[in-house]
């Protein structure tokens, strides 16, 4: 377990990252929480404005840092609070989900899903199947050169989040 | 070469109007063309167009970007990065004069070197098309074609020059070796953790030279790369397995639906890491997916860059 600095809790949980769109998946884990549903206690949640701002390499990132699983949700396909911004994500995380197996990484680590704000129960069941799916797969093999998972990768990627930064050179253009 | 006389009278004519025109020349030795930047009539003359045209002339279209009149000699392949840019809107296809040929694919020089050992004292090269034969010091061999051919000739259903302003000689009617590619194939049949050791493994060996990257005709982003970038601290300077490894996540995953799998990645890699595989599994997945060809056709809009309300192709995740 290299370089963990803490963000381990007791017992035997594992290293679960959560993406949640603000409007509709963060709100649903709220509405679970406001109404005591019980929920597991193995993810750390990163809020994001929109599934649509979920860089496929945070989920790549947080893999190969040696996350165990990582679970992305946000609103469901025409919910979007901007109106497109999950159906980009679709394509997005669907490529990143097929295209892992390549790299060893097991694509079962990667779910993606749709919540919204008022199915916390739905939330509940969502982050308890997950967590189950990763309890089986057990921890997830880590890579023997660098840093390892530790609380400076989530860190640096919420701090991602906030910069909001693009590719630039599409913007610019020709 | 009758193409080779053809491309030369067809650039001759077209040069008047253009800024310069790139192509291939006889490099140092008879295995190797350097690229070679036709300005007059006179650099005309050093053209060559043969098996080791390996380099992807559009490699170098990121630099000419901005109103330039360029031209290119392409292969299939190449040719169709350059349609990939255009599809982005990267460059504007009127300011590009393509020049075709029918090619039959390039040989690759690992290949060579593991056949022939030494290959810096070549005495002669001949192809006929279907075998090579090489002369090094007293031996002298020959081989089938399809043995020392880059891998990507094996799988290759574009052996025309697409979408080009002029066309020299013959149409090549090469055709594909297989459907799947081998090397994936094979792969694919290791389990997880064996993949997995298989990368770790790899990754160890890369020096983060950025080769790849630079010789990629698709890595438009010059100086904005993300592995360079300090706010949002992408990749550490360590040459860790880990970071190593994310490079290569960052390469594939920006290539996403983009990578023509003109293999200039896993060619200049002086380390020869195979990660062709990585880039070609990518590929594959946009095919399946989308039904998506990279730089086929100009007029299409690449797989990420737009969306469907209710997606086909795509299981919808409960």
């Amino acid at each position: 377990m290299s370089g963990s600095t803490g963000l381990l809790a007791e017992g035997q949980d594992l290293r679960i990252v959560g993406f949640l769109c603000n409007w509709c998946s963060y709100g649903g884990a709220d509405t679970a929480g406001v109404a005591r549903c019980e929920q597991p206690t193995d993810l750390r949640v990163i809020r994001v404005p929109c599934s649509g701002r979920i860089d496929p390499l945070f989920i790549a990132r947080a893999l190969i840092s040696g996350a165990d699983g990582v679970l992305v949700s946000g609103c469901h396909p025409r919910d979007c609070h901007y109106a497109e911004g999950n159906f980009y994500a679709r394509r997005r995380f669907e490529m990143l989900k097929q295209f892992l197996s390549v790299t060893g990484i097991d694509p079962e680590r990667f779910h993606y899903t749709w919540v919204s704000a008022s199915e916390g129960q739905r939330w509940q069941d969502v982050v308890t199947s997950f967590t189950d799916r990763i309890h089986k797969l057990g921890p997830a093999p880590k890579l023997s050169g660098g840093t390892g998972y530790d609380e400076e990768c989530l860190k640096e990627i919420a701090a991602a989040v906030a910069l909001g930064d693009e590719c630039p050179c599409h913007k610019e253009k020709a | 070469m009758q193409a080779l006389a053809e491309l030369k009278e067809q650039i001759r004519q077209a040069l008047p109007e253009l800024d310069v025109v790139i192509g291939w020349q006889q490099g140092y030795d008879a295995l190797h063309t350097s690229p070679l930047f036709i300005r007059s009539e006179e650099d005309l003359e050093k053209l060559v167009v043969n098996e080791f045209c390996v380099v992807n002339p559009a490699s170098y279209l990121r630099e000419m970007r901005g109103g330039k009149k360029v031209g290119l000699v392409l292969k299939g392949c190449d040719s169709r990065s350059v349609i990939q840019l255009v599809q982005e809107d990267l460059l504007k296809l009127e300011d590009l004069t393509i020049f075709g040929f029918g090619c039959n694919g390039v040989l690759n020089h690992a290949k060579l070197q593991a056949r022939f050992g030494d290959i810096g004292y070549i005495k002669s090269i001949e192809n006929s098309g279907a075998s090579v034969t090489i002369e090094v010091d007293e031996n002298k061999e020959t081989v089938p074609f399809s043995e020392l051919c880059a891998d990507k000739c094996l799988t290759c259903s574009y052996p025309n020059t697409l979408q080009c302003t002029h066309f020299a000689g013959e149409e090549s009617s090469k055709e594909a070796e297989s459907e799947q590619d081998k090397a994936l194939e094979e792969f694919e049949k290791l389990s997880m953790e064996e993949r997995f050791s298989f990368w770790q493994d790899q990754m160890r060996r890369c020096i983060r030279c950025y080769a790849c990257r630079n010789a990629c005709p698709m890595c438009v982003c010059k100086d904005h790369c993300l592995a360079n970038s300090r706010e949002t601290k992408w990749l550490s300077e360590e040459v860790d397995v880990q970071n190593n490894f994310m490079f290569q996540l960052i390469h594939v995953m920006h290539l996403t639906g983009r990578c023509v799998e003109c293999g200039e990645c896993e060619r200049a890699c002086p380390m020869d890491i195979p990660i062709m595989l990585l880039r070609r599994k990518m590929a594959g997945v946009v095919r399946d997916v989308f039904a998506y060809n990279a730089g086929t056709n100009a007029e299409e809009t690449p797989p990420l860059m737009c969306f469907k309300v209710e997606e086909p192709t795509i299981e919808e995740r409960h």
